[in-house]
């Protein structure tokens, strides 16, 4: 690759929100070298700059980080390609993103974490590789966390499915609490799910499908919180879904015990009885929950409980979902809709304040994986930044998405809250008018 | 998602009172030993992807009464055994000419699946653990006969309704006509959360309060192919579940059983119930075809 000339860019007239720096205030934005350079009151920077973006009007915030994405690479490039995701992050106002390692084949090597970062995969944004906890992700033998750590892996997980055994998930949280390593559950009791497709309750007594019972969840979060307990792991639950689940993360929290947790924009805006006559757009594993799950992430969402938010996009060919709802596979795509229902979700309806919105989306998710110096625009911070309009009605047009699928159960959903512009190491990736 | 063609029959649950009242009376014009050609020319087909018995042959025999050209399409035998999706064989099926598809299928929503993309009506005939509704109306139509109306009726169905389309079927229905309907079986077969399903449902375990002075009991098989990590204790289950004559005769004098079979003797009833005066199994068989011959005439018009 030629080396490009660092050019800086001034951001001026926005509404910097920056809660790892404890700003909410106008002020001006300088971006050099890649670099945050300087921060300051309205028109007080001097000098200029090779490019000025005018931010009236604006929230301008550190770049968002999106803890769960699955990029389909390597193995399933008609599903998605690191390209084509990382375009639809950046869309959705992600300037990183941490990819899940269940691909084919599994990213349980040195070598594939690696490949997960060459130029040639074209990403737009940063990639962050998650490695496999197991080989192969089988849930038995543990791959080695220290080679994966120094070959990029920011964190280890067999997303997708649990590590169910006792003694592999001790092991992998006691290699966590040596390496600082987080572990990250994907937190189902399987023996409790098999030909499961939907959350147990009403709904999936009427449509006649095996409901998922909120225990198959909070017994692996509980399980995990005890083991995080006695061995001092880092431990991290993906797409925390139920009331009970938080109990353990609360509880594990005021303990201080090193336990994180994350939300997706579908948990915390749908219920089970979305799923409404089999659309397999709401099909997805953890399963949509019921009225008083989606209560408690709210208050969760609020109150600090919840670290991150994460959108598990999930792409999906349109033939892999367009058959019998128990055999089609779990998940929707979910980058580039997460802020607007962030903001028309949790902001407009629950008046959850936009500086904690931003803190779920940026130094939250960084301090979960440790992305050093990301989440935040504090001087010499990487110059990753993230502009949207908190105030901005928009129709999301699932046939327009950058992503190469179109899974999603919010096409044509009039959401509040749109991404802007999109900046990776100062550079304007994605601009919207 | 589209809309299922006019004259689609996917389940109970959607279909309004009045029309679930013209297609039995529809069908108790139709006269299944007299041919009536209105089918004259359509090609009606049956996808079956479960094996099948009762619901097979009488959706076929009504069809023909009516001067339909049937075809039987099942999994084995077909492309479908050559992984061809279920969208794609109803394409295939559209496209040598079906005018209707009656299906079978083992996951629930797959004839919405289907209806959602052909423009030719779907008929259920059984998803999964969702909905039979042909069997339902032929259970309506049945009682019926026994009945002057559903209204102020009591009725027990008893057994497994967990994995019971059946079940989920005659529920909406009698439910909106108000039936009171108690369920009655073991927790594994009968979750509370079954008496959400509609209005006027109870759940009970006690066989003798949910059987006291109904109109209508209805008994169920235990679907053992369905049963997945569930077990049942099949002592437990006779001698607190399986009806017998003494158990019947805390229903009404003039209670009629019902079983969409195929009935397990010794399990969830004896010989002597099944083949007992009241006993109207038998009778429901034989209801099969002249409403389905009213499900597929509303089909093929498009309007009854």
């Amino acid at each position: 690759m030629k080396a490009q000339p660092q050019r800086s860019l001034l951001i001026t007239g926005g509404r910097v929100v920056d809660p790892a720096s404890r700003i909410d205030a106008f002020m001006d934005v300088l971006l050099a070298d890649g670099k945050v350079a300087e921060i300051a009151p309205p028109k007080r920077i001097r000098g200029g700059a090779d490019e000025n973006l005018n931010a009236r009007g604006l929230v301008v915030a550190p770049g968002f980080i999106d803890l769960h994405v699955h990029l389909r690479e390597p193995g399933q490039s008609y599903k998605e390609t690191i390209a084509s995701g990382t375009t639809a992050a950046a869309v959705g106002g992600f300037t990183s993103v941490c990819c899940m390692p269940n691909t084919n084949p599994f990213v349980d090597s040195a070598e594939w974490v690696k490949w997960l970062r060459l130029p040639e995969r074209g990403a737009v944004v940063n990639v962050f590789p998650i490695a496999a906890a197991t080989l192969q992700s089988k849930g038995t033998e543990l791959t080695d966390f220290h080679t994966l750590q120094r070959a990029g892996a920011v964190a280890i997980t067999d997303d997708g499915k649990p590590i169910l055994n006792d003694r592999v998930m001790r092991e992998a949280l006691r290699l966590s609490a040596e390496l600082q390593l987080p572990v990250i559950q994907h937190a189902e009791d399987t023996r409790l799910t098999e030909h499961c497709s939907m959350n147990e309750g009403a709904t999936a007594f009427r449509l006649g499908l095996r409901g998922m019972p909120v225990s198959a969840e909070a017994a692996i979060v509980e399980r995990d919180v005890q083991i995080a307990e006695a061995t001092g792991g880092r431990l991290h639950v993906a797409h925390l879904s139920t009331a009970e689940a938080l109990k353990s993360v609360r509880r594990a929290k005021r303990a201080k015990t090193r336990v994180t947790c994350e939300v997706t924009p579908h948990h915390f805006t749908l219920t089970d009885e979305n799923v409404n006559e089999y659309d397999a757009n709401c099909k997805m594993n953890p399963p949509l929950r019921s009225s008083a799950d989606l209560e408690a992430i709210l208050v969760a969402l609020a109150d600090g409980t919840v670290d991150a938010i994460a959108t598990d996009h999930a792409p999906h060919a349109r033939h892999e979902k367009q058959m019998e709802f128990e055999r089609a596979p779990f998940g929707i795509t979910g980058l580039e809709t997460a802020l607007g229902l962030a903001i028309t979700q949790l902001h407009r309806e629950r008046k959850i304040p936009l500086s904690r919105i931003v803190e779920l989306f940026t130094s939250g998710p960084a301090r979960v994986v440790d992305l050093r110096g990301r989440g935040t625009l504090a001087l010499g911070s990487p110059a990753d930044v993230t502009i949207f309009d908190p105030k901005k009605r928009w129709t999301f047009d699932a046939a327009k998405s950058k992503s190469k699928s179109r899974n999603t159960p919010f096409d044509r959903w009039q959401l509040t809250g749109k991404v802007m512009a999109t900046i990776v190491r100062g550079k304007v990736v994605i601009r919207s008018e | 998602m589209n809309k299922a063609a006019r004259g689609s029959l996917l389940g109970i649950e959607h279909l309004d009172g009045d029309e679930i009242l013209k297609l039995l009376k529809t069908a108790r014009r139709m006269n299944p030993s007299k041919s009536r050609p209105l089918l004259r020319g359509k090609r009606v087909v049956l996808l079956f992807y479960e094996p099948s018995t009762r619901t097979r042959t009488s959706f076929e025999i009504a069809a023909k009464t009516m001067g339909a050209a049937t075809v039987l399409v099942q999994s084995s035998g077909s492309s479908i055994e050559k992984g061809e999706s279920l969208l794609d064989t109803g394409y295939t099926l559209r496209a040598v000419g079906a005018d209707v598809i009656v299906i079978r299928h083992p996951n629930a929503g797959a004839p919405h699946l289907l209806a959602a993309n052909l423009d030719i009506p779907v008929v259920n005939a059984g998803d999964g653990m969702h909905e039979h509704p042909s069997q339902a109306l032929l259970d309506a139509y049945t009682i019926l006969r026994h009945k002057k109306s559903l209204e102020g009726l009591k009725a027990a169905i008893i057994g497994d309704i967990y994995h019971s389309r059946v079940a989920r079927s005659a529920c909406h229905l009698l439910s909106k006509f108000g039936v009171q309907i108690t369920l009655c079986g073991p927790p594994e077969l009968v979750p509370e959360i079954a008496a959400t399903l509609a209005t006027g449902i109870r759940v009970t375990r006690q066989l003798e309060e949910a059987v006291r002075g109904v109109d209508v009991i209805m008994l169920l098989r235990v679907q053992k192919e369905r049963l997945v990590g569930k077990k049942i204790e099949l002592d437990t289950y006779i001698s607190r579940y399986q009806m017998t004559p003494e158990r019947l005769k805390l229903a009404k004098r003039d209670a009629i059983v019902m079983h969409p079979g195929p009935i397990i003797r010794g399990f969830e009833l004896t010989g002597e119930v099944a083949d007992c005066p009241q006993s109207v199994i038998v009778e429901e068989v034989a209801s099969g075809v002249p409403v389905r011959m009213a499900i597929l005439a509303r089909a093929a018009a498009g309007k009854i």
